[in-house]
């Protein structure tokens, strides 16, 4: 009988365990992780099961309030965003196993509640975008993220973060502003604000003004808080300068839900119909993609921080998912999806490695790394393989994902764009070489770290992280490899009704 | 770091804060069928003590109720309002439909008084929020001047 | 022609409001050096969206959306955007206590709080 809750407890329970966190963490810090534990794995399961009751029953609708949707909020949850939601709260979940170790190293102990409370609201609030059918609820979700988030890019109280949260947050703030009033353009053409209302109501007035600037004013507010490319420069320093817990949270689950927030405007609300015929935005967008490919593995490979450089590398892979906006045929799309989830699963991964060589080695500086795989050769593997799925080596999942855009591309007669994809992986060979290099093939220098000794798991030389940050590591690790073979199987069930319902289908 | 030893300010504020907050107490009340709510009597009662730091200092202010009463205060107010919601459910109605504890217990006008109850909440966890806020920055102002 | 001035401008002169103090916002938002003016600059930039929101959902000679005893009709504006906004409100003083303190510790820490100085000692530092 609880199971037709599930919808609202995935939002509610977080915001309730979030003050128990606050609670129970100010009579003793260390009931706090576990807390957050128990709360995102809880909403992981809810997501499995709710994803299961699309695949069989169709879209799951809920009233909160008992109001029915004109009046009231709903939630929806459909295959599309089901499956973004087992995305994201795949990687909440192993951030937040990660977190344990890294928040006591590198959080000022009489923060580490606070610290706890805001993840687990960030995590609420990219939860309840996701599930949202309320376009209004979207943005108050959005805010509600986005504040945690500009809190916890500071949260380390490096001087630094703070001024990158300062910029991210009148960027992000500016987002928010155009997407406000983006949606006060969609209400005042239509009344409404639920999203599937829109969506019927929307096409008697596609040729108005207001429409076109709602969707202008969207898209530009989304896009900022997706990082695409020429809106990207809040960006590599808000992911540089975060605790590494919250560059994997932020660089993978917010940046993905941006991108499905993104998605959901375009082709639910605006349908297929008006973004290829009443106001063709497909090509601009894919032109833009193809310079964010281009330009963030470009500016990926200048950079001597092993954060930044990562920074920048996402700013060219969001470019890959907007590629496919771009081509917006069945094919691209479900490559776009694949790569959200592909994305989504090797830059957790390469961040978290990140985190681990700062918690081991003090520093991220490519120069100050050179051989470090003799002493974490567990993280660094984990890195080669996430890596090899970045450049997109069969049969990893980024290989996948960009072999179906590259299909698409084709099947739209994009010759020239394909080839910027294919362009775009060779860069990114280029700059994830640049790691693998100084790892496996850098000598170090001067005062030793661990003496070069080959063999053993457990010889001396070596200071592998805590066990406790290495099981995701390793889990996303072979995630990427085990997705890519199982692609089959995932476009079948999971991604293929996704696309079939964002292109308005069924 | 009081502002300076004032009488006028400090007789006025002592004089106005109780009107102040009753002020807040009246406009959460009338949350729940007209213009008032939560969030408003929430910020004119954080609006009192933000009155009473400016007047007596941020220590005398803090004697009386700190952090801690603050971070009661918000805990208990979301769980006021989650408690609300979380009971509609064991009714057999959605999250927060009021209307499902009124025909099960038969009680009219039921529905307006969970709706104070939630706004009660709101406007507790406001009000700790704003203050708690306010004494953050006062503080930090202080140690860096 | 003076129709046309009127029927663009005066007419729907709330539009112009909003548009001209988002655009103020956003010009302090970008100009302007001092950090502290630049949340003032967002401030207004979000008071416009508000005021955009509000004067949209008015209806000429509407009272305010109060529940009233049985049998008495009166003309509403349309309260939705107003509890939008409340909520737009909310986020929006959520916003700018976040920037203070942001302010003021990038303050303690480098002991400025202009936007040139302070790329200057970030690049310094780095």
């Amino acid at each position: 009988m609880m199971l037709v809750h599930l919808p609202v407890f995935l939002v509610t329970i977080p915001i309730v365990a979030s003050l128990l966190i606050l609670a129970a963490g100010w009579h003793d810090r260390r009931f706090c992780h576990p807390i957050a534990l128990a709360t995102v794995l809880f909403q992981f399961g809810a997501a499995v099961v709710l994803l299961f009751g699309v695949m069989r029953g169709g879209p799951i609708h809920y009233h909160v309030g008992g109001w029915a949707p004109p009046l009231g909020i709903e939630l929806v949850i459909d295959s599309f965003n089901g499956f973004i939601l087992i995305v994201i709260l795949l990687l909440s979940a192993a951030a937040v196993v990660y977190a344990k170790r890294s928040v006591e190293k590198e959080i000022p102990a009489d923060k580490t509640v606070s610290f706890y409370v805001l993840f687990q609201l960030l995590i609420t609030g990219l939860v309840g975008m996701t599930i949202t059918g309320d376009i209004f609820n979207l943005y108050v979700f959005l805010e509600i993220s986005s504040i945690s988030a500009y809190t916890l890019i500071s949260a380390a109280r490096r001087p630094h973060s703070y001024v990158a949260s300062f910029n991210y947050l009148v960027l992000g703030s500016i987002a928010a502003g155009f997407i406000l009033l983006g949606i006060g353009n969609l209400y005042v053409a239509t009344g409404s604000l639920n999203m599937r209302e829109l969506a019927v109501m929307l096409p008697a007035s596609y040729e108005l003004a207001t429409v076109h600037s709602a969707f202008l004013f969207l898209m530009i507010g989304f896009s900022i808080k997706a990082a695409v490319f020429p809106l990207h420069l809040w960006l590599p320093d808000a992911y540089a300068e975060s605790p590494s817990v919250v560059t994997v949270l932020i660089s993978t689950v917010m940046a993905k839900v941006s991108v499905y927030a993104l998605f959901r405007i375009l082709f639910t609300v605006f349908t297929t119909a008006y973004i290829l015929d009443s106001f063709p935005v497909t090509g601009i967008v894919l032109f833009i993609a193809a310079v964010a490919i281009i330009a963030g593995a470009v500016l990926a490979i200048g950079q001597d921080d092993l954060k930044r450089l990562l920074a920048y590398s996402s700013v060219s892979q969001i470019g890959y998912i907007m590629f496919a906006l771009g081509v917006a045929n069945q094919i691209a799309l479900e490559g776009g999806l694949l790569h959200i989830l592909g994305h989504a699963v090797m830059k957790g991964c390469l961040f978290m490695v990140a985190g681990l060589i700062i918690y081991r080695m003090g520093t991220s500086r490519l120069s100050e790394l050179k051989g470090v795989a003799k002493t974490m050769p567990v993280s660094c593997a984990a890195f080669a393989l996430a890596g090899a799925s970045m450049i997109g080596i069969p049969p990893t999942i980024g290989f996948m994902s960009k072999y179906y855009l590259v299909l698409g591309a084709f099947e739209a007669g994009h010759y020239l764009y394909a080839a910027v994809l294919l362009v775009g992986s060779l860069l990114a060979a280029v700059y994830i070489w640049k790691f693998i290099e100084v790892a496996y093939f850098g000598h170090p220098h001067g005062e030793e770290h661990g003496h070069a000794a080959g063999g053993g798991r457990n010889d001396r030389g070596k200071r592998e992280a805590p066990l406790s940050m290495l099981a995701p590591v390793v889990t996303l690790a072979l995630l990427c490899l085990i997705l890519g073979m199982g692609v089959e199987v995932l476009m079948e069930n999971v991604i293929g009704p996704a696309v079939t319902l964002l292109l308005g289908g069924a | 770091m009081p502002v300076r030893e004032n009488v006028v300010i400090r007789t006025v504020s002592r004089l106005a804060v109780p009107f102040i907050q009753v002020f807040a107490l009246y406009v959460i009340v009338h949350g729940a069928s007209g213009a008032g709510g939560g969030f408003q009597g929430g910020v004119v009662f954080a609006a009192s003590f933000v009155l009473m730091v400016i007047a007596f200092g941020l220590g005398s202010v803090r004697k009386r109720i700190d952090n801690r009463g603050f971070m009661i205060c918000s805990v208990l107010g979301i769980f006021a309002y989650a408690g609300i919601g979380f009971l509609c459910l064991l009714f057999a109605g959605n999250y927060l439909e009021y209307g499902a504890i009124e025909a099960a217990l038969g009680i009219p006008h039921l529905h307006g008084l969970l709706i104070d109850v939630v706004e009660a909440g709101i406007g507790i966890n406001v009000m700790a929020v704003m203050t708690s806020i306010i004494y953050d920055i006062a503080e930090q102002r202080g140690k860096s001047l | 022609m003076i129709e046309a001035f009127f029927e663009l401008f005066l007419a729907r002169y709330n539009y112009w409001m909003a548009i001209i103090l988002m655009l103020i916002g956003l010009y302090a938002l970008i100009a302007k050096h001092n950090l502290v003016k630049k949340i003032i600059g967002l401030n207004i930039f979000q008071t416009a969206i508000f005021l955009f929101y509000i004067s949209f959902g008015d209806v000429e000679g509407g009272t305010a959306p109060i529940y009233l005893p049985e049998g008495i009709d009166a003309l509403y504006v349309n309260p939705l955007p107003h509890v939008l906004i409340l909520t737009a409100i909310v986020v929006g003083v959520s916003t700018t206590a976040v920037a203070l303190a942001l302010i003021t510790r990038i303050y303690e820490e480098y002991g400025v709080i202009d936007e040139d100085e302070l790329k200057e000692l970030v690049r310094g530092r780095r």
